[in-house]
């Protein structure tokens, strides 16, 4: 089982990506998520302009047969929602770092994002808890 | 994953890419790529389940058939041999030890194949309540494989020294039958509601059967999918819809119990229960709210929690979210109405007739 972690993301301990552009960073879950949750069936998301902290569950993401929270990798406001993901939830296993994307959040403390995992620290990560 | 059991296929199954998982004591295939997928091939094709964790208690010796009538809610004295029942082990409070399968394979021998969870529970209950039948546990030295779907027989077929007997083999049969070069007992039973076989083998055969069977476009399946299968099916699901406290006729299995002639463990307690009414029944419902019904979500009327779903999911072959659970026997009428509480949220749903999905022809 190969899992993608693109260069130009950062990561979560959670399994979510973040990509920032300027102050806003879009979040997802990354490949590894949607392989361990399988056939994506339903994802729940907040209404734009909810505020998260960092670490704070913002969403819900069901398989067949797991339910999972999907916690914010930062904080601030949720600017965006992709509300195609409740007509075509399979986006999220067939292109979870494109049309997989799940919210755009608008950084309340730029730091957060730069502590997150780059790809080669979150790839020795997914490996450490699978081995 | 110290202190998990594995069936004869396991490194087969991780060869072949499967996500392994504990269940009910063992490690197992949960799914290989995709659940949806697995589902798809039992409906439309053949799929192939490794369930080698379930357990075999044969009874044998001239009390054999009497012990077997005690034990089980299903007849036995009318089974002919080379046939098989399904029915419920029931404690004196008329709940359910377990539900099994009842194969007669001579006049004094009868085998059931029960749950992988309740192996050793049952084997107890069956040697505690077997009189002088001679009981053996035989779980561990038998392999379990299950092909199931509109092409499973001229899967089996294929792999099997005579055909023909595959061909025109009805439901609910038992036949001893050399598959993939062994001699193997084959049974038109399933889990899955679809057209299908479980073939019993020494636990030695069971991966030269599996490559044959996969060689004749069986694919392989996981417990996901299994499960995603048997719940389209209402098919219940021990430890889910059956427990030791429930009464097999609150789970609707009023056929597979011997109501008039009795005479088996826990038929009072059934009655005398039925008599003063069931406080609550199993019910099949359809979600008409966005949302998923999930095991032991509560279920609601009218703010009030009324009862609780027992095992949930969204059904593959029909796109919508279907789940079964228990509730006061009003709400448990088709059509009645109540919601499914997903996340502090109410979802209506609606009660439908099950099962939820029907084979065509069937």
């Amino acid at each position: 089982m190969s899992i993608e972690t693109p260069d130009n993301l950062r990561y979560s301990k959670e399994d979510e990506w973040a990509r920032r552009e300027g102050n806003r960073v879009t979040v997802g879950v990354t490949d590894y998520a949607q392989q361990q949750l399988g056939d994506v069936v339903f994802v729940e998301l907040p209404e734009a302009g909810k505020v998260v902290d960092r670490g704070e569950p913002f969403g819900v993401i069901e398989s067949v047969k797991a339910v999972a929270d999907l916690f914010s990798p930062v904080g601030g406001e949720i600017v965006e929602v992709n509300a195609a993901l409740s007509q075509t939830p399979e986006s999220v296993n067939e292109d979870c770092y494109g049309d997989g994307w799940m919210v755009v959040i608008e950084l309340a403390d730029p730091s957060e994002y730069d502590g997150l995992l780059d790809a080669a620290a979150y790839g020795d990560f997914v490996k450490s808890r699978s081995d | 994953m110290s202190g998990l059991r594995e069936t004869p296929l396991a490194a087969l199954h991780r060869k072949l890419g499967a996500r392994m998982v504990p269940f009910a004591g063992f490690d197992m295939p949960v799914q290989y790529e995709s659940i949806k997928r697995e589902h798809a091939a039992a409906r439309e094709a053949a799929a192939l389940f490794d369930v080698s964790h379930m357990g075999q208690l044969h009874l044998t010796g001239p009390h054999a058939l009497a012990a077997t009538e005690r034990l089980v809610t299903c007849p036995v004295a009318t089974l002919r041999i080379g046939r098989v029942r399904y029915g419920c082990l029931c404690n004196l409070e008329g709940g359910v030890v377990d539900d099994v399968t009842v194969y007669r394979l001579a006049d004094e021998h009868f085998m059931l194949c029960v749950n992988a969870a309740n192996v050793e529970k049952d084997y107890r209950w069956v040697v505690q309540h077997g009189g002088e039948a001679d009981v053996r546990d035989r779980s561990t030295e038998t392999a379990l494989i299950a092909v199931q779907g509109p092409t499973s027989r001229s899967c089996v077929a294929a792999v099997a020294a005579d055909p023909d007997l595959v061909a025109s083999m009805k439901r609910f049969r038992c036949v001893e039958a050399e598959l993939a070069g062994r001699p193997m007992m084959l049974s038109s039973t399933g889990y899955t509601g679809s057209d299908g076989f479980e073939i019993y083998c020494d636990a030695g055969d069971a991966e030269r059967l599996w490559q044959a069977l996969a060689d004749a476009g069986g694919e392989p399946a996981g417990l996901g999918a299994r499960d995603t299968l048997r719940l389209e099916a209402a098919l219940p699901l021990y430890g889910h819809e059956l427990d030791d406290t429930t009464s097999p006729l609150e789970a609707g299995l009023d056929r597979f119990v011997k109501r008039e002639a009795g005479g088996f463990i826990g038929a009072e307690a059934i009655e005398r229960r039925a008599r003063e009414g069931h406080p609550r029944k199993l019910a099949g419902f359809v979600l008409e709210g966005r949302g998923i019904a999930r095991a032991e979500y509560p279920i609601a009327s009218q703010g009030e929690t009324v009862g609780v779903v027992t095992s949930g999911a969204p059904s593959p072959t029909l796109g919508k979210s279907i789940g079964l659970g228990y509730v006061p026997p009003a709400l448990a009428e088709i059509g009645a109405r109540f919601d499914v509480v997903v996340r502090d949220r109410p979802i209506p749903a609606v009660v439908v007739q099950t099962p939820f999905y029907t084979a065509p022809g069937k």
